[in-house]
């Protein structure tokens, strides 16, 4: 039978048209983080995504909008257009894409996608598998509320729906974050030992839609390819012999060797997130970012929250306050023993969130329980949509102080 | 996927299963001449051993479509929950167990994918699925795919129920019949899902039951060659459930021709462009043989 011809011309271009990508040098992920030249541009969250996105070699990108990620994925069809991604279309909507998202990476191919909260929920099915089936597929998420009654507000509580699926999760607090992590999140989900989805989350609006300063790399580079080859599961491209999860699932039968496959199976996908921790130490520099780390006063907190914890932090100091800060970059995996270690000298820690649960203090409370002496405050949050004023956390804390009144600073 | 990868390094043959040296010997993979139908039996087939009920007319039917694929070395299959993938899953061709109806959502990305990744050899993608994966909960995926002409071929394996769920009623089982979850009897009639595909352009159709195994094989050849040049393909095979009928065993084939008569006479659609394409296919390969 006939056989494909190698790079036709789209329809609509000319004969002599090259992909941009094409024209991109391939370069040494580590020197484009770490050293290459980077200059700075005002630019919105959605932007500094599209720019990520530009300089990440993406085979496959699959699209369906909703607010507030549709910016991104939108500017991922113009990239497709001028050739900086080789395949994209629009989905019908999230099951598919995240369906359709995990069938391109099985197929060995940088796969990437983008939602929002609701979103993400309708996808859940498909994305809580992707851990499972060993598909390193970016998935960028642009918090918003879920909840009834329907809101397009930032609110981050997805976050929590996402923990213990086994997915990489990075969580940006501005748009450099944004351009950084998304770039690192390629990188790490591809590794042959970590070999998993990585989702790169950010504060819809307070970050997507708020123009922030990000240094960016010349993009005339690009990161390496995907090595389909190079995978903990082979690609299903009938090249090299299937993994035994895709030949017959063992979940098929009841008996005791289906249940110990399942159970060693989830044990190395949540090994696996374990592993990857050297590698984001090694695009991110580390896990976590501290403040003043010899404060009896911190603040943990991870996305926005952490630009105003910084304020606070600012604010405090010109009242003569020692006041810590803990940025958590990862929230999978979750940098226990880097908590741990900052919080030593630790006497009181505040966890402001953007959503109601509180996820990121119930984390907290697990790994610092019976190893802390330090009084853990929960809040101050905010959610359904409202924003974080400095002083609202400032008084908090005060409050925090007056419940434990033997403190003095 | 080429033979290298599939034989064995020297020393090692003796050390492998009996089955796996028979594949690679005797299988149908590489051949020039490809096995025919009247050859089953006679060499190493696909499809292993399976935990399908006995006399299920299904696993004829999925026995039958991997005789007649094309390049089974360049074949990725993708199904969902049900019976069908019981004995797909046993087949030597990598096979996604994917989630619940999501084939025709992850065929769609696993075919684009492919052809990103081998731009100058074809990968033929087949979703296998029952009439409850892909006109109930897949319903979606599978109309968008065709919708968006995706190049893959779908086989729907209708047994005008949920089997492996035990017997409820689906969009394709028919009027008045009483299934679990239909206890009155179904109280709308079969999904035409043969019309859906043609409103829906689909560039090959074809409805068929497993009376005519020659048949089963040149219709899914078709199917797939469609699929990798010109579009979507869409097969729609009775595959009886014996049990959930309640088909005594040694009848379960007079059933099929008994339907096939009745309603599930065997139809090609075929669009203009697809028999422009199979006639060329086929006019070649009759002057090859010559």
């Amino acid at each position: 039978m006939s056989t494909q011809t190698a790079s036709k011309v789209p329809e609509g271009k000319p004969a002599d048209w090259v992909p941009a990508g094409d024209k991109q040098e391939v370069v040494d992920p580590e020197w484009l983080m770490h050293e290459a030249p980077r200059t700075t541009e005002f630019i919105t969250g959605s932007e500094a995504a599209r720019e990520a996105i530009r300089r990440c070699n993406v085979d496959v990108a699959i699209s369906y909008p909703i607010t507030p990620q549709s910016e991104t994925m939108q500017q991922a069809g113009y990239l497709y257009d001028e050739g900086y991604i080789k395949e994209y279309y629009r989905a019908e909507e999230e099951i598919g894409t995240m369906s359709a998202i995990s069938g391109a990476s099985r197929a060995g191919v940088r796969s990437l996608t983008a939602t929002s909260g609701p979103g993400l929920m309708r996808g859940m099915e498909a994305i809580s598998s992707w851990p499972g089936a060993r598909t390193p597929i970016v998935l960028l998420n642009m918090c918003r509320v879920i909840n009834t009654p329907l809101a397009i507000q930032p609110d981050n509580i997805e976050i929590s729906f996402l923990l213990n699926t086994g997915i990489l999760h990075a969580h940006g607090e501005n748009q450099q974050d944004f351009y950084d992590y998304t770039l690192a999140a390629f990188m790490v989900s591809e590794e042959v030992d970590v070999t998993l989805p990585a989702v790169v989350s950010v504060d819809g609006f307070f970050v997507t839609h708020a123009r922030g300063h990000v240094s960016m790399q010349d993009a005339k580079y690009k990161l390496p390819p995907r090595d389909g080859w190079r995978s903990a599961v082979p690609a299903m491209d009938n090249e090299n012999p299937p993994a035994r999860i895709s030949r017959d699932a063992p979940i098929q039968k009841s008996n005791f060797i289906s249940y110990h496959m399942h159970a060693s199976w989830q044990q190395e996908v949540f090994a696996a997130v374990k592993r990857s921790a050297k590698y984001w130490r090694k695009y991110l520099g580390d896990l976590i970012e501290v403040v003043n780390p010899n404060a009896k006063e911190m603040i943990i907190a991870s996305g926005a929250a952490v630009s105003q914890a910084r304020e606070c932090v600012r604010q405090s100091e010109e009242k003569g306050i020692e006041v810590g800060l803990i940025k958590v970059k990862t929230i999978r995996p979750f940098p226990e023993e880097e908590i741990l270690n900052a919080v030593q000298n630790a006497e009181r820690i505040y966890i402001p969130e953007f959503n109601q649960a509180g996820w990121l203090h119930k984390e907290v409370c697990s790994t610092l329980y019976g190893k802390c002496k330090a009084n853990i405050i929960a809040g101050p949050r905010v959610y359904g949509g409202m924003t974080m004023p400095t002083e609202l956390l400032l008084d908090w804390m005060a409050e925090g102080r007056k419940a434990s009144p033997s403190y003095t600073f | 996927m080429s033979l290298a990868n599939l034989t064995p390094s020297p020393g090692f043959e003796k050390w492998l299963p009996i089955e796996y040296r028979d594949l690679v010997e005797n299988g149908p993979y590489f051949r020039d001449k490809k096995p025919k139908v009247s050859d089953m039996g006679k060499f190493k087939e696909i499809v292993e051993e399976h935990p399908m009920c006995a006399g299920c007319a299904m696993t004829l039917f999925i026995r039958l479509v991997f005789i007649g694929l094309p390049s089974p070395e360049h074949t990725v299959i993708v199904g969902t929950a049900g019976c069908g993938r019981l004995a797909i899953s046993q087949g030597s061709i990598p096979f996604i167990y994917g989630n619940y109806g999501d084939t025709n959502a992850t065929a769609s990305g696993l075919k684009r994918g492919l052809d990103v990744r081998f731009p100058n050899q074809f990968k033929d993608v087949l979703v296998m699925a029952g009439d409850g994966g892909l006109i109930d909960i897949g319903f979606q995926h599978l109309m968008h795919g065709w919708f968006r002409q995706e190049k893959f071929t779908t086989i729907l394996l209708d047994n005008e129920v949920y089997g492996n769920t035990g017997g409820q009623e689906s969009g394709m089982t028919r009027q008045g019949q009483i299934l679990k979850m239909a206890p009155r009897g179904k109280k709308t009639g079969k999904i035409d899902a043969m019309g859906l595909a043609k409103v829906s352009e689909v560039d090959y159709i074809a409805r068929i039951a497993p009376t005519n195994p020659a048949r089963v094989a040149r219709t899914v050849r078709r199917a797939v060659l469609v699929a990798r040049e010109i579009g979507s393909s869409y097969i729609q095979a009775y595959t009886s459930c014996n049990i959930e009928y309640a088909i005594p065993t040694p009848d379960v084939m007079q059933d099929a021709f008994d339907v096939e008569k009745d309603r599930y006479g065997f139809e090609e659609i075929i669009s203009d462009r697809a028999k422009e394409f199979l006639a060329e296919v086929e006019k070649k390969e009759k002057k090859d043989k010559k």
